[in-house]
């Protein structure tokens, strides 16, 4: 303790030398004369999960609180006994992606996640309704999606449609002309190209326990 | 000191002659308290109630000695602090509803600060869970969000092994609250199944050896620094790497800065050590992760208390980034050079994997040229009134070096921090990552059950704080616990209060009162023993006479109220930017 009023001392901030460098909004160390964040991609992560109750609530809530942008998510069982899929799409910058999987991995539910490559087969399901004024036409775009009529009346007319996001949209926005009267999509879901795992050490099979590789980080 | 590490290593402060009895197991409950006696759980603290009754009827014949607390959310700091001073996760037990409603914050604040506890929450009986039956409440959805795990027990069977292994859970790895909510059902449902031993889950099991790659990386990354820093996190502290972190920054001749919780990973009186970096971080702690080409942090999450602005945040360094946690890996800061593993090990591999030192001598220099050019002091006239820093100072001197301060929140929480001399882990025991007001006391409780008899605890704390769980009070008295309270008392939310006059144009609104109890007196009248101090000449003996004093004490220093904390680092400005005083803010 300093006798009298002096208190703290030093020289002022302005005094101080300060360096020119400077990190971007994720943290990264950037040339002070070059602009750079990362843009956002959109990618397809698929988890390994036990198939329990909340499973779906804790990967939803994570996912809410931590804001990660999740477009789509799904889940439906595997061949192991107590195992679910789970695939999201996301769109998120790099260590955004990166965030995503580290901390899905720490759930204690999720037994391995990982993300699917570019050649990854992806699929999702869309029920349209739409008016039943013009069965013909419906019918010729319905053909043309390689879609299916499920319902058909004088009022509406509901076709199953199935393909990649793209497929989808450009079937939406041909069926537009119909009028839709309600839409129902599944969101994505998507399995690797060929022998490529999906998931990082994902066991084929029906063996219970569940096992997480070591040697994959994302995947803890 | 010695770390503590296993909980085996510790003697039960209630061990006797006798040798304990495992309590028999009949029961879903009986199943949970034998699950508790097979982790060693030697503490618990809860509050009774409806549907935790059963639970509570199986600790009547067992040996852990359980503390009633005067509401529930102290019991959840108690054990926080209980697991910060022992190593082995804290214990906290409530009923359902607001018994567990009450846990919350408790747990929340563990979960941010990365403290192993176990919460045992009652619930209603399965039967009537989802139909709004008197005190329910969806515990495991309240609480997901701010556990590493929680469960809901389904079996009288498997209610102890789950309970094993939510214990084990709360200390793996990273540590963190874990909690299981007990339907009454479950805890009366007869079965003579014993808990199997306590192992985490397989899918939480984290990486403890770290990869050959990240070391070599992270080597040659320190090995060519000219101006390394080290950076000790609370992870230091919980992951007992203390030693391996001290040997590696004399060994090398780093610089060693701290976080908050990383306080005590390095003595504070060591030359190579520059206390703790962020928001009210000692000058040179700042001047040094602002210059910095190689930050070497190890067990850290990188808060923004102590990054400031991410944009200004150690802008010339190499981040080479050590943690258990693979999320924590260039979450907020981008690691160039991470090392995912136990701080223990990836601090002795990357020491192995070093062939030289850095040259750091003239930047060693620099930093202790910091240290005189920025020292951290105050305006201390002769008369009152009295500064709350000579508080602790004196509290520092008068008692013996390892002794465990507790804190609230707030400015009090500053000034012990950055006034008092930490030399050993484990001893400074606070709110970090919540910063809960209120948890000084029932932190003092839980850290007194966990030291030894010959050590001194110490909860300096603010008046408002203070008054947010004054009542546990009731309960150092009821179980004769040695512990002094020193309320840094300036009548006013003081942090709230220093950022209205710095930020509000001093609009000062809801941040003082009108009238302040005499904690002295009130301390009294729950069978404590109480001091008010006005004067300087008033300080030493009253310390003593608290010190001295075998039970609950409470100093009320009546403080200067217009003391702020200093250097201050604007939020989200630049950590070497830190103002010395309000004009440079």
């Amino acid at each position: 303790m300093s006798d009298g009023q002096t208190g703290l001392q030093g020289p002022a901030p302005e005094d101080r030398p300060h360096p020119d460098g400077r990190r971007n909004a994720q943290g990264i160390r950037v040339d002070p004369a070059v602009e750079s964040e990362r843009e956002p991609r959109r990618t397809v992560l698929s988890a390994i999960v036990e198939h329990e109750p909340g499973v779906l609530s804790r990967v939803a809530g994570l996912a809410a609180r931590r804001q990660f942008n999740i477009e789509s998510l799904t889940v439906g069982p595997t061949t192991v006994d107590g195992h679910a899929r789970i695939t999201m799409v996301v769109e998120e910058p790099d260590p955004g992606i990166d965030q995503i999987e580290t901390q899905l991995a720490k759930l204690k539910p999720v037994i391995s996640i990982g993300e699917l490559d570019d050649d990854a087969v992806r699929a999702e399901l869309v029920l349209l309704k739409v008016r039943g004024e013009d069965p013909d036409k419906v019918h010729a775009i319905t053909e043309m999606y390689d879609g299916k009529t499920l319902d058909a009346g004088p009022e509406t007319i509901t076709v199953q449609l199935t393909g990649d996001e793209h497929k989808i949209d450009d079937a939406v926005d041909a069926f537009r002309r119909f009028g839709i009267i309600e839409i129902a999509r599944t969101g994505q879901t998507a399995l690797a190209h060929g022998g490529k795992k999906t998931v990082p050490g994902e066991e084929p099979g029906t063996s219970g326990e569940p096992t997480k590789p070591t040697t994959n980080t994302t995947s803890k | 000191m010695s770390e503590r590490t296993a909980p085996a290593t510790e003697p039960a402060p209630a061990a006797t002659e006798a040798e304990s009895t495992d309590t028999e197991v009949t029961s879903g409950a009986t199943a949970v308290i034998r699950a508790l006696e097979n982790a060693d759980v030697e503490t618990a603290f809860g509050v009774q109630g409806g549907a935790i009754m059963p639970i509570y009827d199986a600790l009547y014949d067992s040996d852990i000695r359980h503390v009633t607390m005067a509401h529930e959310q102290a019991a959840s700091h108690a054990a926080d602090a209980y697991g910060v001073v022992h190593g082995a996760p804290g214990v906290c037990l409530a009923t359902s509803g607001p018994g567990a409603t009450n846990l919350v914050t408790g747990i929340a604040d563990a979960n941010m600060d990365s403290d192993a506890v176990l919460a045992l929450t009652g619930q209603v009986p399965s039967d009537m869970v989802g139909s709004d039956a008197f005190q329910e409440t969806d515990t495991t959805g309240v609480t997901a969000p701010i556990t590493k795990h929680n469960y809901f027990a389904t079996s009288p069977d498997t209610v102890g092994d789950t309970v094993g292994e939510a214990f084990a859970l709360a200390a793996e790895g990273r540590p963190g609250p874990t909690l299981v909510d007990l339907p009454k059902d479950v805890s009366l449902g007869e079965t003579d199944r014993e808990p199997g031993p306590g192992r985490s889950p397989a899918t939480c099991r984290p990486r403890t050896e770290p990869a050959d790659a990240e070391v070599e990386a992270a080597a040659r990354a320190i090995e060519r620094a000219e101006k390394p820093l080290l950076l000790f996190g609370g992870g230091v502290v919980k992951g007992n790497a203390t030693d391996a972190a001290r040997q590696f920054a004399t060994e090398h001749r780093i610089p060693v800065v701290t976080t908050m919780p990383g306080i005590g990973a390095m003595p504070e009186d060591h030359d190579l050590c520059l206390s703790w970096a962020g928001m009210h971080g000692t000058g040179y702690a700042n001047m040094a992760i602002t210059h910095t080409d190689c930050l070497v942090a190890v067990g850290t999450r990188f808060d923004d208390r102590l990054t400031g602005g991410i944009d200004t945040f150690a802008p010339e360094a190499e981040v080479v980034h050590i943690d258990i946690d693979p999320a924590e890996i260039s979450k907020n800061v981008h690691a160039d050079y991470p090392v995912v593993g136990d701080a223990e090990r990836a601090i002795e591999r990357v020491d192995a994997e070093m062939t030289a030192s850095p040259d750091a001598r003239e930047w060693c220099e620099q930093c202790l040229t910091w240290k005189d050019e920025y020292p951290m002091d105050y305006a201390a006239p002769d008369t009152e009134p009295l500064k709350p820093q000579f508080v602790v100072e004196a509290l520092d001197e008068a008692t013996p070096d390892e002794t465990i301060v507790t804190s609230g929140v707030g400015q009090h929480q500053m000034w012990a921090a950055q006034y008092w001399t930490f030399r050993e882990p484990r001893r400074w025991v606070s709110s970090h990552g919540l910063g809960t007001m209120g948890y000084g006391l029932p932190a003092a409780i839980g850290a007194r059950l966990a030291a030894d008899d010959d050590e001194t605890v110490v909860c300096v704390d603010g008046d408002a704080s203070f008054l947010m769980t004054i009542q546990e009070l009731s309960v150092a008295v009821r179980e004769d616990l040695d512990i002094t309270v020193a309320i840094l008392n300036n009548e006013y939310i003081g942090m709230v209060r220093q950022w209205q006059d710095a930020f509000f144009e001093g609009r000062r609104m809801a941040a003082g009162y009108d009238w302040c109890p005499q904690f002295d007196k009130l301390a009294e009248a729950f069978g404590a023993r109480g001091w008010a101090v006005d004067s300087y000449e008033e300080v030493p003996e009253a310390i003593e006479a608290a010190l001295a004093y075998d039970g609950p004490s409470v100093i009320d220093f009546h403080v200067d109220p217009a003391e702020n904390v200093y250097p201050m680092v604007s939020s989200g400005g630049a950590n070497g930017k830190f103002a010395l005083s309000e004009d440079q803010l």
